[in-house]
């Protein structure tokens, strides 16, 4: 049995899971539910300069780096990105710099979600996964310098 | 039959409908409800059909062809701005400047007479609740001569306090640029008297018509503002197409905004004799195909006829104020006793945006955010509203269903 789950075996699962539903009521009923679920960021960490700037929605993204790992925490005012934040989350946090540097994150293609990626500046789900790429490149960058 | 008749009758709103064929589609399998037109209009058939007919008819750059194309072009071309004269009462067609939209005419002032006139210590006035194209371009000039910005407070309601207004006016005063009909709130704002006391003080006036015109009988020698711009696709236009009215004696004197062709007279390397007016400010190939159907977007407005458009949009103000003053937790902003066809609201612990999404779902298109009007935001201690704002095509069945989908986002985040 596998005990590891790379980032794509992890979207194979969400994709999986919204194939599910039959409507788009359903899929955002259970983005909610995700949102609504999403553990709050606690207060010291909702500052300026955490924040991912939409231009409707607040999000604020912090991210730490254990044993060669990327982990994230993050939060926003709007329960629906708020959703999308807590898949982000699943499907990202605890894996190394350079798997999260390469993720395609096709799944948010194959749930119907690619409209949350537009750049309508109606939301900042494209620049989250941005700057959680960019909290791995920096890990990386930071480690090797290190090293 | 009499001119009141026709009124009390009313229009016929699924007729009117038909003509727009985009009302038709379908948006994640359900009837779209479009209820955004106070970012853009749809357009009827007319419109479509004017490009169409352009492009497959007589396309041609204007103006100095000597071929049949070009003289057609030029035709079309200038006989929207005829229509355009007529359609805001111009004195004459030298006054009507054509540009991308209101932002661009706005701009084209403030870097312009804004240059030449605005000195150290002079003040531009605006209200509170301008978009930012109100906003910003007279920053940047403000700046970049020393002068001072001043803000017309508002009231609770939403309305420009016009005591305050007239305490901001003084001799340092060189121009006030005010919003007539509010994006954010459908407020319509008193211009005629803001106008008479800014001339009373020797400012000069431009106001911002972009809301304004396409629900509005307007009238730019009654209201006496100096410069006044709207937006073509506002106004069931094609996009990147507006206009730029000012008294002539203004342009003439202001010095010109961008040089190219279409601007000039005589062109030598040592000296540049500029074009008389309305070309002097339209420099370049101009947006001929959109400008061209813009005169049809004019005559289906004139043809059903301001006062009908605006007795059925008040109606679904009306009654859509009401319905949706009925939901639990929802606050209209924006109350003030002449609006336009917007409506303005926030609901208790629910994200705007929020809103905006659940609505899409199903099918209603309304905008959410802080409809570039950030210091108004600011102003009402809100991030945003969502905004539904009705044209001549709505019907109170579609403010039914934004009312039902508003519970049901209600429910479903609750």
């Amino acid at each position: 049995m596998k005990d590891y789950k790379t980032i794509q075996d992890i979207e194979q699962e969400i994709v999986e899971e919204f194939a599910l539903f039959d409507s788009w009521d359903d899929k955002y009923e259970y983005i909610i539910d995700l949102g609504k679920r999403l553990p709050p960021l606690d207060e010291q960490y909702k500052l300026d300069i955490n924040k991912v700037k939409g231009c409707q929605s607040t999000v604020w993204l912090v991210a730490d780096y254990r044993d060669g790992k990327v982990f994230y925490k993050a939060e926003s005012d709007a329960i629906i990105v708020k959703g999308l934040i807590s898949m982000l989350i699943r499907v990202l946090s605890g894996h190394s710099a350079d798997e999260i540097i390469e993720a395609k994150l096709d799944f948010i293609r194959q749930i119907g979600m690619t409209t949350h990626l537009a750049q309508t500046r109606s939301n900042g789900l494209l620049a989250m996964v941005k700057q959680m790429k960019n909290f791995a490149l920096a890990f990386k960058l930071r480690n090797a310098a290190k090293a | 039959m009499t001119e009141t008749t026709t009124i009390e009758k009313g229009i016929d709103v699924y007729a009117i409908r038909e003509q727009f064929p985009i009302l038709d589609r379908e948006v994640k399998g359900k009837p779209l409800v479009y209820l955004d037109n106070a970012a853009t209009s749809q357009k009827p058939k007319v419109v479509i059909d004017a490009l169409v007919n352009y492009y497959s008819g007589y396309n041609a750059n204007i103006h100095r062809g000597i071929h049949t194309l070009a003289e057609e072009a030029t035709a079309a071309f200038e006989a929207t701005r005829d229509t355009v004269q007529h359609f805001i009462q111009a004195s004459s067609r030298e006054e009507i400047i054509f540009t991308r939209g209101a932002t661009e005419g706005i701009n084209l002032v403030a870097y312009t007479w804004g240059r030449q006139n605005l000195e150290q210590g002079d003040e531009v006035i605006i209200s509170t609740m301008e978009h930012h194209s109100n906003i910003v371009p007279w920053q940047i000039i403000c700046e970049e001569k020393g002068a001072l910005l001043r803000v017309i407070p508002i009231n609770d309601d939403g309305e420009i306090l016009l005591d305050e207004y007239e305490k901001l006016l003084s001799s340092n005063t060189k121009l006030v640029s005010v919003v007539h009909a509010s994006n954010s709130l459908g407020t319509i704002n008193p211009v005629r008297q803001i106008i008479d006391a800014a001339h009373n003080a020797g400012a000069i006036v431009l106001i911002d018509g972009a809301q304004s015109t396409v629900h509005l009988d307007i009238d730019v020698v009654e209201m006496d503002c100096d410069f006044f711009v709207f937006s073509g696709h506002k106004v069931y236009g094609p996009t990147g197409t507006g206009v730029l009215y000012g008294k002539k004696k203004l342009l003439e004197t202001m010095p010109v905004f961008q040089g190219g062709g279409e601007m000039i007279k005589e062109v030598s390397f040592t000296k540049t004799i500029y074009n008389d007016l309305p070309y002097k400010y339209e420099a370049g190939t101009p947006n001929i195909a959109d400008v061209v159907a813009l005169k049809a977007a004019l005559d289906f407005v004139n043809h059903i006829g301001k006062e009908h458009i605006r007795k059925h949009e008040d109606e679904l103000l009306h009654y859509a104020t009401i319905s949706l003053e009925q939901i639990p937790g929802l606050t209209i902003i924006g109350r003030a006793k002449e609006k336009v066809s917007v409506v303005s609201f926030v609901i208790d612990k629910i994200h705007s945006q929020d809103i905006g999404i659940l609505l899409d779902n199903q099918g209603i298109a309304v905008r959410t955010g802080h409809h570039c009007t950030q210091p108004l935001m600011d102003c009402f201690g809100i991030t945003g509203t969502s905004r539904a704002s009705f044209a001549i095509y709505n019907t109170k069945e579609e403010v039914d269903k934004l009312v039902a989908g508003l519970y049901k986002v209600i429910k479903l985040l609750s």
